[in-house]
């Protein structure tokens, strides 16, 4: 007699066996889900893209618009004023009072989330962009390049970032997009040296050697097989990258070498009222707050991300 | 170690090389015109062409490079273009400003640093380590800027008239002069480098009045520097504790650990004797790469406390295109962070007696 063969049926008894299989990215989102850094991050970044994307419904005006004249008896650097807590309705409401200008300062803020998102995402952004496309290369073509390549990024590193940046920007002007530039040209190297390390550590094995077998090209090598081994670094720096670029935009906003008058940028705004610590501190206080709101939150989400992506960090 | 400490002396020697022509050639590659940036932007071509002839801009860039390494082996670092100041007058007024204010920070980062860490990993998951670790994220989050600003509005606005105010910005209260040491010695006319090393101590204001005895300005002065190094020290002291703490962490899994606490070792012994040595290498590279981010921090917070430092005035030079005083002061803070860093590899060596042998 021979041995009964194993029947589909059997395999299905299997609970094991029987689960539906789950895939790369879900179980990622679950496992970064799982860390309780990233989970109050997004929290707190999910407020701020709130703010930044309903700024037009929860305020009734363009966040430049200088209030007099427009609403009576409503005068500059006033206190916040909520009716519902027992400020006189006879009074103009600002959630968060009006600023040295006399524009609502809510507004301003809510505006600002938008500015420093994009400020935050389109910096690192380009600089991962070029970054890994420097670091592939060097990484890649090895030899003269890598070396020219890579000095030029040792050059960057030497100095401190911020003074560079400062100097690039002096170079090339003031304004919002030239400081996003110096902020990304520092943080470039960084990247870089990520991408090209993950290269190294690829280019020799077995599988980049039966890609070559089978006839891929060099570009298709680079992009479809050694890319996609180097994204989780490169996710997660970029990542905690953003509270960085944040940070240093809106100091170079700050010195006024970034964003300019009127802009609702949270550093300039800052920059302008600082005069008026002593009189209206909340101008100061408000868009400081939610610069430190976001930038805490992208830290957040950055270090859970790295936890629940590199597990030799579980502990 | 005398070998050890040699070798990595004379490693430096190459870099600072480098350094000198990276530093000038950087400065001839920022865009824009000096002259515009001086005389305005109405200048006239012949105007431009006059104000490069007399600054020697309009020799070839090598000719340049030559006329300043040999200004340079004579201590010179030129004038300021804007001022005709001599750098070195300028790194003497500006330097000790940060100076001090970059070693009170540092020693605040250092020395809370260390204690949060090494209480938060010796009492893991305590409510302690909680809060430490939560603050140390919150720490990396805060803007230099606001955190100037609101340190600012607690201690000047918030508690003023109690004990607990401190001035928001200068650097001495009014009305107080601090004599300079050259005069309170009777070395007026002393010359050349002493003088220059004398000076440069005696615009560090604590030093100065610690020197003299004068304890009541010595006080003033550090009342003047609790808010600014808090502020710079923040990033730099959140940063040490987390490293503090997880190189801790790691040392104290170790078997050699297990062993020192079944030969009956005290759990402080255990961390001081056996832990903290081990641990504390990558920390002491942490401090070095600090030292380096610290600049940038200065240029927010002399602006935020109103102090005329190094930060400032290359946030200042460069904006003016003032090239000599941008290569002057970049060359004197280079050469700092190289000494630095030499200090860092020879602490290695005294830290770790393998860095020594291999």
């Amino acid at each position: 007699m021979t041995a009964p063969a194993v029947q589909a049926s059997d395999l299905e008894l299997d609970p094991l066996a029987r689960r539906a299989p789950t895939g790369l990215w879900r179980d990622t989102l679950r496992n970064i889900l799982r860390q309780r850094n990233a989970v109050v991050g997004l929290a707190l970044l999910s407020i701020l893209l709130f703010g930044a994307v309903f700024a037009d419904v929860l305020t009734t005006n363009n966040p430049d618009q200088v209030l007099i004249g427009v609403e009576p008896g409503v005068k500059k650097s006033s206190p916040p004023c909520i009716h519902l807590l027992g400020c006189p309705a006879a009074q103009p409401e600002h959630v968060m009072g009006t600023d040295s200008n006399v524009r609502d300062e809510f507004n301003r803020v809510l505006h600002g989330a938008r500015v420093s998102l994009f400020v935050g995402f389109a910096t690192v952004g380009f600089a991962i962009v070029l970054g890994t496309l420097i670091g592939a290369i060097a990484g890649f073509a090895g030899g003269w390049a890598d070396n020219i390549l890579m000095r030029l990024m040792d050059i960057i590193l030497v100095f401190p970032a911020l003074l560079l940046a400062i100097a690039i920007v002096t170079a090339l002007g003031s304004s919002l997009i030239n400081a996003q530039l110096a902020i990304a040209i520092v943080a470039i190297p960084v990247y870089a040296r990520i991408m090209r390390a993950s290269v190294l550590s690829v280019r020799e094995s077995d599988f980049i050697l039966a890609s070559r077998a089978l006839g891929e090209s060099s570009k298709g090598i680079l992009f479809r097989r050694i890319l996609p081994n180097s994204i989780t670094p490169l996710i997660v720096t970029g990542t905690l990258g953003i509270g960085g670029a944040v940070l240093d935009v809106s100091a170079l906003s700050f010195l006024g070498l970034g964003a300019q008058f009127p802009t609702a940028e949270w550093g300039a705004m800052i920059a302008q009222e600082s005069g008026r610590l002593f009189t209206a501190p909340g101008l100061i206080f408000f868009p400081g707050f939610a610069l430190i709101l976001t930038v805490f939150g992208f830290n957040l989400l950055g270090d859970g991300i790295r936890d629940a992506l590199d597990p030799r960090l579980n502990r | 170690m005398a070998t050890f400490i040699l070798r990595r002396i004379l490693l430096t020697i190459p870099v600072l090389i480098g350094l000198v022509v990276l530093v000038f050639f950087l400065s001839r590659v920022l865009p824009g015109s000096q002259c515009y940036a001086l005389l305005g932007e109405r200048a006239t071509v012949a105007q431009c062409a006059a104000f490069d002839h007399a600054q020697g801009f309009d020799q070839p860039i090598p000719a340049q490079f030559g006329t300043y390494l040999g200004k340079l082996a004579q201590g010179d670092l030129g004038s300021s273009i804007r001022t005709s100041v001599p750098v070195t007058t300028l790194l003497i007024q500006r330097l000790p400003v940060t100076v001090e204010l970059g070693f009170f920070a540092l020693l605040f980062a250092i020395l809370f640093g260390l204690i949060l860490g090494v209480f938060s990993a010796t009492r893991r998951n305590s409510t302690l380590d909680v809060v430490t670790v939560a603050g140390a994220n919150v720490g990396v989050s805060i803007p230099i800027f606001v955190l100037g600003l609101l340190l600012a509005f607690i201690f000047a606005v918030a508690l003023k008239g109690t004990p607990f105010a401190l001035p928001p910005s200068g650097r001495l209260s009014p009305g107080i002069t601090l004599e300079p040491l050259v005069a309170h010695w009777g070395l007026g006319d002393l010359q050349g480098p002493p003088r220059a090393i004398i000076d440069f101590l005696s615009n560090i204001n604590s030093f100065n009045a610690l020197v003299t005895g004068q304890w009541s300005i010595l006080v003033d002065s550090i009342r003047h520097l609790i808010l600014p190094a808090i502020t710079l020290g923040t990033i730099p002291l959140a940063i040490i504790t987390r490293i503090t703490r997880s190189s801790l962490l790691d040392v104290l899994g170790l078997d050699y650990i297990r062993t020192a606490r079944a030969k009956g070792l005290s759990d402080r012994g255990v961390v001081r004797v056996h832990a903290l040595p081990n641990a504390v290498l990558p920390v002491v590279t942490v401090i070095g790469l600090q030292v380096g981010s610290l600049l940038g921090g200065a240029v927010l917070t002399e602006t935020v406390f109103n102090l005329a430092g190094v930060g400032r005035a290359v946030f200042e030079a460069i904006a003016a295109r003032d090239y000599s005083v941008v290569q002057g002061f970049v060359l004197v803070i280079a050469i700092g962070f190289l000494l630095v860093n030499l200090i860092v590899d020879l602490s290695y060596g005294f830290l770790d007696p393998r860095v020594r042998v291999s």
